[in-house]
């Protein structure tokens, strides 16, 4: 009997198809192309948090040998003086910061100048000679001290009130009122954002590479400043080394490469130096106040929520921080409020579960801070106020199998070992605690676009402008296309990262296998049904009478049920035809309008404190998930592995400095920046619980880019708590906060 | 980074020459520490010399009982060197908790001498910084200093040095052997780094025109009851917040010798022989390494953030002795 291939691959841990390139070296990112020509673009920054240059002296630097040009504010080309639209299509409200644009400093480190030289280490050089002198002004960068400035102006208001949450709150047998706060955390990816830009002057059009998470919003950012129509900007970006967000808007080393490659008449490369990826976009240092009430029965009474973000002093970054707190648990009593403190830095930009890590963070220690008021386990008293449906919005869940996560994590960590009373569990100078806590995410589908073209070999190529940022996108895309189509996934390739294919949206969000998953799959089905047409035109005593339903697609075959079937390539070439090329935009479906979809966790950590050196160790971290269809099992642990260890950094590690004398960062290096490092990172045990969704999405998946970190950071800082009988509300729970003497 | 001249020195008498005639010259040898230093700007050498073909790579064990390193002999191959596993453990130790493993491949043992300050404000020159720049002020003093200093700080600098491996070498009483213009000579490694007082920009007494050559450690190595404990902030990759390096000599339970050096609370490694003279010949109880600690941490001042290290260095000290003791 001949054996069928198997082409069913969602579902299964298939191994990256870009692995090998990525080992090699043969994957080529943004910064590797080398255009005949190419330039070298060096940034300087600016020494000053507030003020303005006074005087800036480029000669020094223009006179070195090797040295083509200094861009500065003084020479920037008078179109794009006048030129207002710096916007992209992610800028939050107020004024997008333009680079070189004039003599104002708005933050320490903000670029000042581009040297452009033949070499990059001439133009590093030369960098050093440029001489500024600035007016200085006095700055301010700590929240905290500018708590007096907070501002409901441009925030995107939380959900509404409900009920009379102070007037609960007083009758509430147990209470809480605390201050959570955080500090700021930079991204840092491995690869520092680079582009590459070149420009064609006769065609009057750009080509640029560019390390960015979506390059649509490139293309959006540069016609706008240049002016130029849509078919003139073509980006590219087909292998990104990380962004957890850094890349979601169009960063400066784009603009400057742009601007000096135009000039110029050369292809140019900018790229930032370590220090310099601490100068845009983090996540915003926060604090919140959580006050919560409950009554002698475990049920919530009152749940307020009152967070105030940090912004910058020219736009308003907002994120969702306290809606959590609204949807989580069932509480008749319910305010939220959110507002911001713009400080003298550049603006934030989403980090890795915006506003979830930070929200959730509050939220989890403070349900684990009643619950041992109350006496209840933390575990349980989650379970009493579990939320059936989402009272922010009034709508039922499209699937929440949080239950199924509370049971397989405690079943598999052992929570029911776990002793209420701080300080029980010692072994020698450890002390042991445990903590657990909820998380949450959302789960997104935006609208995209894909294409594919079915050749007559029988090979199929699937694109669409989507980024895989180390998430697995050309992996998972490929398995989507092979199992729908019914072909072998060497058959396959899947196409990203370039604007001249159809549209996708920023990956970003854990939006990419919902949104660009479904498009794919969506057209591949379409696919199906043009090339079924034809097998019907070519071999009617087949398929005659039968439809599309009828018949299967497997092996790169079209079959009938009686087992005779006619190969896709065979189809092509006996109705000479080349290739089938279709396309397809989905947009998320009415029904999932009329639900809420989030995708959901529970996260059990062991923490080891040294009891009399106060080092914290997490030897032990549970996270079960549910996130709906897992369509790689493999590259899906990957992601929450991945996440946790971030978890991990934010909880005890990670804090940007910012000397509030200067407006600087301090530690803007990986050296003293503290990350997770391996050390750090022991036993992680990934769960994924069975999760029906057919509301979601077509493909029923929800996306894992973000969840895996949302309260890791609180589950570790409940079990500090466990273990040494101190809560630390301040992150990051670095050793001098747990020591009691 | 500034222009520089590189020149590869093959002989370590022209290499002694070079460095005594031309000003503004530095040495290198791993680089791990000078490339980031000149990337930054705090370094700004005309011309550096590369000294890692010169003949300082060898580690062997001298007539007197006792070890030489090779000034160029590698942090990794010191640490994994025989004889320093077997007579120095305490040596390997604390190198192996310093940096990575990829640095301490590159970085050499005179380098690891001469690291320089981890200190925020050093390595940016947007700030005052009197190491740096002297008379410019000391940024750390109300700035980011939860790292620095609880011991012979002055207030120019309140730096702290950052090494693991010359806490060790504190607490062994190695000897640092040079050699200049003038010579060779040897210097205590107590008296091979200097506190700021009001030259910070100096970290050592070696002197512009010298070269490291090996350092020698003697014999007696504390091999059966030492420790090295270090305090830092995530469990690898991340410079001491306290360490201590611990040795006793013990008969019974009584101290016949007792070595105790601190990394990571002064300008240089931290060590106070009178006090562990005088607790020789008494029980080698709890107590007494408390009072012990107390003793070496006298004088200890915090500058707000760091204060925490005062205590700190005291259970550290105090761990770090009844490890030896335990071993
Ligand atoms: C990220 C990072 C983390 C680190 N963590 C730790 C840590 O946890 N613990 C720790 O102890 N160290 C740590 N280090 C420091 C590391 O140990 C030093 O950088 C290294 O030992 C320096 O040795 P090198 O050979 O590379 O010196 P180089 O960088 O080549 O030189 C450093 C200095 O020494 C001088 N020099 C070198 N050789 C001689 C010689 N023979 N005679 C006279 N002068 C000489 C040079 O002129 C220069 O001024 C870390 C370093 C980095 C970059
Ligand atoms: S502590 Fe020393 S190194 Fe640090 S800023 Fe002050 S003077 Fe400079």
């Amino acid at each position: 009997m001949e054996t069928e291939m198997d082409t069913v691959y969602i579902g299964k841990p298939v191994n990256r198809v870009d692995g090998i390139k990525k080992v090699t070296g043969a994957a080529t990112y943004s910064g590797e192309f080398k255009p005949e020509g190419l330039v070298h673009g060096y940034v300087v920054s600016s020494s000053i948090a507030n003020g303005k240059i006074t005087a800036i002296d480029t000669s020094k630097a223009k006179n070195l040998k090797g040295v083509l040009e200094v861009f500065t504010h003084e020479n920037l080309p008078e179109a794009l003086k006048s030129n207002v639209d710096y916007s992209d299509p992610l800028a939050p409200p107020g004024k997008p910061f333009r680079p070189l644009y004039n003599d104002t400093i708005l933050y320490n480190g903000q670029p000042i100048a581009l040297v452009v030289a033949e070499s990059f280490e001439i133009a590093r050089h030369a960098s050093d000679l440029v001489e500024v002198t600035y007016q200085v002004d006095e700055c301010s960068t700590d929240i905290k001290k500018n708590k007096a400035k907070a501002t409901r102006d441009n925030v995107e208001a939380p959900p509404d009130d409900r009920g009379d949450a102070e007037k609960a709150y007083k009758s509430a047998d147990f209470k809480l009122d605390v201050e959570y706060s955080q500090p700021r955390h930079f991204h840092n990816p491995m690869e520092p954002h680079v582009s590459i830009a070149i420009w064609d002057k006769d065609e009057e059009a750009f080509t640029i590479y560019d390390k960015v998470q979506g390059v649509n919003s490139s293309q959006t950012y540069i016609c706008g400043i240049f002016s130029l129509e849509k078919e003139k900007v073509r980006i590219l970006s087909p292998f990104v080394g990380g962004g957890f967000g850094s890349g979601l808007r169009p960063q400066y080393q784009l603009f400057l490469a742009a601007l000096a490659a135009k000039s110029l008449n050369r292809p140019v490369k900018v790229a930032l130096t370590r220090r310099q990826m601490f100068s845009f976009g983090h996540r915003p240092a926060c604090f919140q106040q959580m006050k919560l009430g409950a009554n002698k029965n475990g049920k919530l009474a009152s749940i307020q929520h009152t967070a105030f973000g940090e912004t910058s002093k020219f736009e308003y970054y907002n994120e969702d921080v306290v809606n959590w707190s609204g949807l989580m648990y069932h509480c008749e009593n319910v305010k939220l409020d959110y507002q911001l403190i713009p400080v003298n830095m550049h603006t934030p930009l989403d980090m890795r579960a915006p506003g979830g890590t930070t929200g959730m963070f509050a939220l989890e220690c403070g349900m684990d801070e009643l619950a041992i008021e109350a006496d209840i386990d933390p575990l349980e008293f989650r379970l009493i106020n579990y939320a059936d449906k989402d009272q922010n919005e009034d709508k039922p869940f499209s699937s929440k199998e949080l239950k199924k996560c509370y049971q397989k994590a405690a079943e598999s960590f052992g929570w029911d070992k776990r002793n209420s009373k701080p300080r029980s569990q010692k072994k020698g100078n450890t002390l042991i605690g445990y903590g657990m806590a909820t998380g949450c995410w959302e789960a997104f589908q935006q609208k995209s676009a894909a294409k594919a073209v079915l050749t007559d070999d029988g090979f199929l190529t699937v694109s669409s402008s989507t980024a895989d940022i180390g998430t697995g996108t050309y992996t998972v895309m490929t398995q989507i296309a092979a199992t729908t189509m019914g072909i072998s996934m060497h058959q396959v390739s899947f196409e990203l990262g370039d604007t001249s294919m159809p549209e996708a949206p920023m990956e970003g969000g854990s939006w990419t296998v919902s949104s660009v998953g479904s498009a794919v799959k969506v057209v591949c089905i379409q696919l199906q049904e043009q090339l079924f047409d034809l097998a019907k035109k070519v071999h009617p005593e087949i398929f005659k009478n039968l439809a599309h339903k009828d018949v299967t697609f497997n092996d790169g075959k079209i079959s009938n049920k009686s087992g005779e079937s006619v190969s896709f390539s065979e189809v092509l070439k006996e109705a000479k035809k080349e290739k089938l090329e279709t396309e397809n935009t989905l947009e998320p479906e009415e029904e999932q309008e009329k639900h809420s979809c989030y995708t959901h966790s529970c996260v059990m950590v062991e923490v080891h404190v040294d009891e009399d050196l106060g080092m914290i160790t997490v030897p032990r971290v549970t996270s079960a998930i549910a996130g709906g269809k897992i369509i790689n099992p493999k590259t899906a642990e990957n992601q929450i592995l991945g996440a946790i260890a971030w978890g991990i950094g934010m909880a005890l590690e990670e804090e940007g400095m910012i000397d509030d004398h200067n407006g600087r960062i301090m530690n803007a290096n990986l050296a003293e920046y503290h990350m997770a490092v391996h050390a750090d990172v022991q036993n992680l045990e990934v769960f994924f619980v069975e999760e029906h969704d057919d509301i979601v999405n077509p493909l029923g998946a929800k996306g894992l880019g973000e969840i895996g970190m949302v309260g890791v950071a609180s589950a570790i800082s409940n079990a500090v708590y466990n273990a040494t009988g101190v809560r630390v509300r301040d992150l990051p729970i670095t050793l001098d906060k747990v020591l009691t003497y | 980074m500034n222009d520089f001249k590189y020149i590869r020195s093959e002989n370590l008498g022209e290499s002694i020459d070079v460095l005594y005639k031309e000003n503004r010259s530095k040495l290198i040898a791993g680089g791990t520490n000078l490339m980031d230093l000149m990337k930054y700007r705090v370094e700004n050498p005309e011309q550096i010399i590369d000294i890692t073909r010169l003949s300082l790579h060898d580690i062997y064990r001298r007539d007197d009982g006792g070890l030489r390193l090779g000034a160029l002999a590698t942090n990794a191959d010191t640490a994994y060197n025989s004889e320093v596993e077997q007579q120095y453990p305490i040596l390997a130790k604390a190198i192996l908790s310093g940096a990575s493993a990829q640095l301490r491949n590159a970085a050499t043992n005179g380098g690891n001498l001469m690291q320089r300050t981890r200190c925020y404000y050093f390595y940016d020159t947007a700030t005052p910084c009197n190491k740096r720049e002297p008379g410019s002020g000391c940024s750390a003093l109300k700035g980011f200093n939860r790292i620095h200093a609880i011991l012979g700080t002055s207030e120019h600098c309140i730096a702290t040095h950052p090494s693991d491996m010359c806490v060790a070498l504190s607490a062994l009483d190695a000897t640092v052997n040079v050699q200049g213009t003038d010579g060779e000579r040897t210097i205590p490694i107590l008296d091979f780094h200097r506190l700021p007082g009001d030259t910070p920009e100096m970290d050592t007494n070696l002197k512009s025109d010298e070269i490291i050559t090996s350092i020698d450690l003697p014999e007696k190595g504390f091999h059966t009851n030492y420790a090295y404990v270090k305090v830092r902030d995530r469990p690898s990759y991340a410079f001491a917040l306290v360490s201590v390096a611990a040795a006793l000599d013990l008969n019974g339970d009584t101290i016949n010798d007792v070595r105790v050096a601190l990394g990571g609370v002064a300008h240089k490694p931290w060590r106070k022989p009178e006090s562990e003279e005088s607790f020789k010949g008494k029980p080698a109880t709890e107590e007494n390494f408390g009072k012990l600690a107390d003793h070496i941490l006298e004088g200890a001042t915090g500058f707000g953030t760091n204060d925490f290290k005062i205590k700190l260095a005291r259970k550290t000290i105090v761990r770090a002795l009844r490890e030896a003791k335990e071993l």
